[in-house]
């Protein structure tokens, strides 16, 4: 088996062992990406020089019998809102072209901190607005099981990348979905962890009280290491939550005999494939033999979420997104005559369509004499929604849902009509508006072969306990074990 | 509630977007859509709930006020399109 296909407890072990070093990863996971990406799509960004170079670097120290970090010398993709110093952040859009880094994200330093090698930076959605990766200005990225089919988004670059084995780990963020629903849709594993658990200091912002940094890897094991990596709190981010990091895979052999697993009846609504809804139906009959006690239980604020959040994510971003206007960061229009026609003429062509119609939404809710209408409106119901959790978190110890309520769809299917493309976050969108920890798990397969998702939702700062749910099915399952194959 | 071309060119002008003909017709079209989708929303009393801003019960974040090197200023200021005498450059205001 090739090292591009191992996972990162596997590679380790074997780093460990002096049986490979980690220029063989390194080299292994660029053949990989030189072999198939040109199908995929992936990457915006690849940095093979200085990846082998710190590879070298770790390889030198382990000779040594220096220390090395958790992660010595795994290759890690970085999804392009993430800064990395000197290396192109272009959130996949075109104003940010020329600009590039000019300090390290926390997330990032600490991987770096534990001998992580960063390779590359992943395709994304435009500013992380989309649910497919066709909102890209370089390119959607394809679903590696099947080709014709959207990987998922925002994180679809860096889900399929860990699908298609062209990296071994990856992060990326999840506002509303965006780490869950593209790792359902690719078959990988995929946490958003509970809003404060990771700094976000030099995540590109695009809706600040939603937004958080996540992890993406092949296995439940893999995530548990990487999660630990980076969560903890940071003085560079006023919301992150000073409190005690736990040694997540410490956490993944423990018994879930007695587990309350709450099964939301109104996850289970008109319109859902029936593939997922089998599948889910039978992962809880999994966690059943397992000893895990299944508990129906309501949210009944759930058909409101992706209203709330529309309405809440777009206020946000068009504050957060006004910075891109010429002046400071990357593309400036050439043609401008003045100060204003400089800024209009810089984000008419830099933003791609998705990103100006949620620039002009939120403008609209947050304008005079509509602000308590919508935005308001929204924040109240978002406490709704949140009470929904704190009364269910009362009666069960963790949520199982769908992740997404179809699989992955034909590229182009929804591309035309937004508010159907909304509604493919219906299932993940909740979590980020109460701020809690959730993670996607694969759990079955359609008939024609594309990955069916499970979400398991746990209590705030509770990540250890959904960690420890989602690696006793996976022990217990085989679909974490099929690849794609990308001949 | 109806969302006309002209809320498209209210909204376009706040946020300082130029937009083409076709940009406008397509935004009236959808984000009238999404509108009344959100309007469900008002199917829901909430008179007597508090808004929620921020999720986590944290308010008033300190730190010592202390200066710190940020070493990569040069850098930061250098990646932008127009750099005059080390500052950024803009078209003439007055």
């Amino acid at each position: 088996m090739s090292l591009y296909s191992k996972t990162a407890v596997e590679l380790i072990g074997l780093l460990n062992k002096k049986e490979i070093s980690s220029r063989d990863i390194v080299s292994s996971v660029f053949q990989r990406i030189e072999q198939v990406d040109t199908k995929i799509n992936a990457f915006i960004y690849t940095d093979k020089e200085n990846a082998l170079k710190k590879a070298d670097e770790i390889d030198k120290k382990r000779v040594n019998a220096e220390p090395l970090g958790l992660l010595g010398g795994v290759p890690v993709v970085l999804k392009s809102n993430l800064c990395c110093f000197t290396w192109p952040v272009s959130c996949a859009s075109k104003i940010l072209k020329g600009y590039n880094c000019a300090y390290t994200a926390t997330s990032v330093e600490k991987l770096l901190r534990e001998d992580a090698v960063p390779i590359g930076y992943a395709n994304m959605d435009e500013f992380a607005m989309g649910s497919s990766c066709e909102n890209s200005a370089f390119g959607v990225t394809r679903n590696p099981w099947n080709t014709d089919c959207i990987p998922g988004g925002s994180s679809g670059g860096s889900a399929a990348a860990v699908a298609a084995d062209e990296t071994i780990l990856a992060l990326g963020s999840d506002t509303g979905g965006s780490i869950r629903q593209p790792a359902s849709l690719c078959g990988v594993v995929g946490l958003k962890p509970t809003y404060g658990r990771v700094s976000r200091f030099g995540l590109v912002a695009y809706a600040s009280s939603l937004d958080q940094i996540g992890t993406l890897t092949k296995t439940v094991a893999d995530n548990a290491l990487l999660l630990k990596v980076i969560s903890g709190h940071d003085c560079s981010d006023s919301t992150s939550i000073d409190r005690k990091v736990p040694d997540y895979p410490a956490y993944l052999n423990n018994s879930i005999k007695g587990l309350k697993i709450g099964i939301p009846k109104e996850y289970f609504v008109d319109g859902m494939d029936n593939e997922v809804e089998e599948s889910v139906k039978k992962s809880i009959k999994t966690f059943e033999g397992q000893g895990a006690v299944p508990v129906e239980i309501s949210l009944p604020h759930t058909d409101y979420a992706v209203a709330c959040y529309y309405i809440i994510a777009t206020a946000e971003a068009s504050a957060n997104l006004a910075r891109f206007d010429g002046i400071r960061y990357g593309a400036r229009s050439p043609q401008a005559e003045n100060l204003i026609d400089l800024y209009e003429k810089t984000k008419s062509d830099g933003f791609g369509q998705e990103v100006k119609r949620r620039i002009l939404l939120g403008t609209y809710v947050l304008s005079s004499g509509y602000y308590e209408a919508y935005y308001k409106k929204a924040q109240k119901v978002r406490t709704l929604i949140k009470n929904d959790f704190d009364t269910v978190f009362k009666k069960v110890d963790c949520i199982l849902t769908p992740t997404s309520p179809t699989p992955a769809f034909k590229i182009g299917e929804k591309t035309n009509d937004p508010l159907k493309m909304y509604l493919s976050d219906i299932f993940t969108i909740s979590l980020n508006l109460a701020g809690l920890p959730g993670i996607s798990i694969p759990g079955g397969f359609t008939q024609s072969g594309l990955p069916i998702g499970m979400q398991l939702a746990g209590r705030p700062f509770e990540e250890e306990v959904i960690l420890n749910a989602a690696y006793s099915f996976e022990k217990n399952t085989l679909f974490h074990t099929t690849k794609p194959t990308l001949s | 509630m109806s969302f006309t071309e002209k809320d498209v060119d209210y909204v376009a002008n706040l946020s300082r977007i130029s937009l083409s003909d076709e940009e406008k017709k397509n935004f009236t079209v959808q984000l009238e859509q999404i509108l009344k989708y959100v309007e469900k929303l008002n199917r829901l009393n909430t008179d007597n709930i508090e808004p929620t801003a921020h999720i986590l019960p944290v308010s008033n974040v300190f730190r010592d006020d202390v200066a710190k090197i940020c070493p990569t200023t040069r850098f930061a200021v250098e990646q932008s399109a127009l750099l005059v005498d080390g500052l950024f450059g803009v078209p003439r205001v007055i």
